[in-house]
C-alpha cells in the first residue's frame, strides 16, 4: 500500500546504540500520506454507520513489572523500556509489520504528523523523554511507549466497528505478553500510572458526527446523556480539546468491575447507537421542517470551499463538516463522503505542510487551493 | 527542669518518642526547630497552638510516634505525591499504597472495587485464588449470619490454608502483584 512498509515488513527491529534504535530515515520518509484504513479508499464499501460515526478506536494501558512507571522512571530506565518493547514479538494487526519510529529524534513537524493521523497522543507530541511509536503497516494499530502508561496499545478503525477491532486488540495483547511481563493485582487488574485507569485499561472511543443536533441546539442535551452514561466527552483531536464543532469523542471511563468485552459491548451495541439515533432523528427533523435551508447551507458550504482563496483549519472542518451532512443524508452526491473524511485529515496543518510544501502555520492560501483543487 | 532543644539552647516544647527495630530515642525540639523539621506544621496562630495542643496529647491520637510519611519502598512515592500527581509512581505502589488507592480507586470507578475481565496468563493462579477467596470469605459470612458454626469453621481453615484472612477476602487480600517474586525494580 505505501512505500515504506515492504522495507520494515520484518517484524524485529534491527538495534543500534541507544534509544535511537530506529531507522529516522526511514520514519521521515516513511509516513505516507494518502488514504489509510483511517480513511479508507473512495471506491470501498461505506463502514458501518459511518454516516454519524466518523472512526472508532480502543486502547488498552499496560506496565512492565519492575520498572517504575514513566512519571518517576529515570531517562535510562525509560531508554531501556523502549529497548524491550522493540524486541518484543508483536503479533495480530502487527502481522504485516512494525514500523517503529523514535519520536524523541523525530522533527516537531512529523510528530505532528503522527497526531494528526491518530497514532499518537498530544502529550506525546510534545514530551522530552525517551519514548517511541510502533505502527502496524496498515495503520490501524499503534504502540506508544513510554506515554502516560509503559505501553499504550491501540487500534482504530473508521465508522463504528468496535468489536471487531477488540478481537484483534486481544490478540495483540496476547501475544505481546509473550515477550513482555504486565503488572497486575488480582483485585485492581491491569496496574496503571493514574489511579482511575486500572482493571482492564482499557478506553474505547467513538468521533461521532452531529451535525444536525448542533443545528437544532441539541448538543447540551447530548452532553448532559454522555455525563449519565458515565462518559467523557471531547473535541475533534481528543484530551486537551474542548468539544467543537460538529465532531464529538466519547469513550467510557469506567474501567475496573467489567471485562473488556462487557465494555465494548454495550458501548458499540447501546451507547454509540442511541447518539446515532439521536442525529438520525435530528437529520429527520430537518428535512421535514425546512430542506431547502437544508440544501442551502450544504451547498453555500460547497461554493465557499470551491473559490475561496484563504481557508483556516477551523473553517475548513466547518465546511466540510456541512458537506459530510449532505453527503450522509443523500443531499449531495457530487462529493463522496470517503473524499471528505480524507479532507477532514489532509487539511490539518502537518499534512498540508507535507504535500504542498507550505509552512507550518502559514498555510491558509495553501489550504484553500489544496480543497479547491480536491473538489473541482 | 526545663529539658533544651536537641538544636539550639531554647526551651524544647516538643517531645517525641521514636521507636524502631525496639530501640527507643527521644527527640526535643523547640517550636521553631520543629517547624523546622516537619514536625508541626505553623498554623495560622502560628506554632504555638499546634504545639500546646501537641502537649496536651490532642494530637497524638491521628499522629502515630513514627511521623516519617509512608513511602513506597521500591520508588519512594508517598501517598501525597501521588494525589498530587494525580499518578503512582510504579506498580508496587498498588501494593504498599492498596488500602489508600483502593477508596480512591472505588469512587472514581463508581463503585467497583475487583477487577472483572483479561488477566496475563502467569496470573491465572492468582486470579483464580483471588476469587475462590471471594467465594469462601461470602459463604462464610452466609455461615455465620445463619449460625452455622460448624460449617464456619470449616470455611475458615480453608480460607487460611489459601493464605487468606477469614474476615474478608478482598479487604485482606494478599496483594501479591504477578510475577512479582521474579524481581524488584530494575535500575
Ligand atoms: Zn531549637
Ligand atoms: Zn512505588
Amino acid at each position: 500500500m505505501t512505500p515504506s512498509e515492504s522495507s520494515s515488513a520484518d517484524g524485529l527491529p534491527s538495534q543500534p546504540s541507544g534509544v535511537a534504535s530506529t531507522d529516522h530515515a526511514r520514519t521521515n520518509s516513511g509516513a505516507p500520506l494518502h488514504a489509510s484504513r483511517l480513511v479508507r479508499a473512495d471506491d470501498t464499501q461505506p463502514p458501518p454507520d459511518a454516516d454519524c460515526v466518523l472512526s472508532s478506536r480502543i486502547r488498552l494501558a499496560r506496565n512492565l513489572l519492575g520498572f517504575h512507571f514513566v512519571n518517576k522512571a529515570s531517562p535510562p530506565m525509560l531508554s531501556d523500556i523502549v529497548h524491550r518493547v522493540q524486541s518484543a514479538r508483536f503479533g495480530g494487526p502487527f502481522a504485516g509489520g512494525v514500523r517503529w519510529v523514535n519520536v524523541q529524534a523525530t522533527a516537531p513537524a512529523d510528530r505532528l504528523l503522527l497526531f494528526e493521523r491518530n497514532l499518537i497522543s498530544r502529550p506525546f507530541v510534545e514530551a522530552q523523554h525517551p519514548r517511541g511509536v510502533a505502527i502496524s503497516s496498515d495503520e490501524s494499530a499503534s504502540v506508544m511507549v513510554n506515554e502516560e502508561d509503559h505501553l499504550r496499545l491501540q487500534m482504530l478503525a473508521p465508522g463504528l466497528q468496535l468489536v471487531a477491532l477488540a478481537e484483534r486488540m486481544f490478540a495483540l495483547d496476547a501475544e505481546l505478553e509473550h515477550s513482555l511481563e504486565f503488572a497486575f493485582h488480582p483485585r485492581f487488574g491491569y496496574l496503571t500510572a493514574c489511579p482511575t485507569n486500572v482493571g482492564t485499561g482499557i478506553r474505547v472511543s467513538a468521533m461521532l458526527h452531529l451535525p444536525a443536533l448542533r443545528l437544532l441546539e441539541e448538543l447540551d442535551k447530548v452532553q448532559r446523556a454522555a455525563k449519565d452514561l458515565h462518559l467523557a466527552v471531547r473535541g475533534f483531536h481528543g484530551e486537551g480539546t474542548d468539544a467543537l464543532g460538529d465532531f464529538f469523542q466519547v469513550s467510557n471511563q469506567v474501567t475496573l468491575g467489567r471485562s473488556e468485552i462487557d465494555i465494548v459491548e454495550e458501548f458499540n451495541s447501546v451507547i454509540v447507537p442511541r447518539f446515532i439515533a439521536y442525529e438520525r432523528a435530528a437529520r429527520r427533523a430537518l428535512l421535514e421542517r425546512d430542506a431547502a435551508s437544508l440544501d442551502d447551507r450544504i451547498y453555500r458550504a460547497l461554493g465557499i470551499l470551491r473559490t475561496c482563496r484563504l481557508l483556516t483549519l477551523d473553517e475548513a472542518i466547518k465546511f466540510l463538516s456541512r458537506l459530510r451532512l449532505g453527503a450522509a443524508t443523500g443531499r449531495l452526491t457530487e462529493v463522496p463522503l470517503a473524499l471528505i473524511d480524507r479532507l477532514l485529515l489532509e487539511v490539518q496543518p502537518a499534512h498540508l505542510a507535507r504535500t504542498t510544501g507550505c509552512e507550518l502555520g502559514a498555510d491558509r492560501a495553501a489550504r484553500a487551493e489544496f480543497v479547491r483543487r480536491s473538489l473541482r | 527542669m526545663q529539658r533544651l532543644c536537641d538544636c539550639c539552647s531554647n526551651p524544647a516544647t516538643v517531645h517525641e518518642t521514636l521507636v524502631e527495630n525496639g530501640v527507643k530515642t527521644e527527640v526535643h525540639l523547640c517550636a521553631e526547630h520543629a517547624v523546622e523539621r516537619g514536625l508541626i506544621v505553623p498554623g495560622p496562630h502560628g506554632p504555638a497552638l499546634v504545639v500546646a495542643k501537641l502537649l496536651q496529647g490532642q494530637l497524638s491520637a491521628q499522629q502515630p510516634a513514627r511521623r516519617a510519611v509512608k513511602t513506597c519502598p521500591t520508588c519512594g512515592s508517598s501517598m501525597q505525591s501521588i494525589r498530587e500527581a494525580g499518578l503512582a509512581g510504579c506498580p508496587l505502589c498498588y501494593r504498599h499504597f492498596e488500602e489508600e488507592l483502593g477508596s480512591l480507586i472505588n469512587r472514581a470507578q463508581g463503585g467497583a472495587s475487583v477487577h472483572v475481565g483479561r488477566h496475563p496468563a502467569h496470573a491465572a493462579e492468582l486470579v483464580d485464588r483471588a476469587a475462590l477467596r471471594n467465594k469462601l470469605a461470602r459463604e462464610l459470612r452466609e455461615a455465620v449470619s445463619r449460625e452455622e458454626y460448624e460449617r464456619a469453621a470449616k470455611i475458615r481453615d480453608r480460607l487460611q490454608a489459601l493464605g487468606g484472612q477469614a474476615s474478608d477476602a478482598f479487604a485482606e487480600s494478599d496483594s501479591t502483584i504477578a510475577g512479582e517474586h521474579e524481581g524488584e525494580a530494575q535500575p
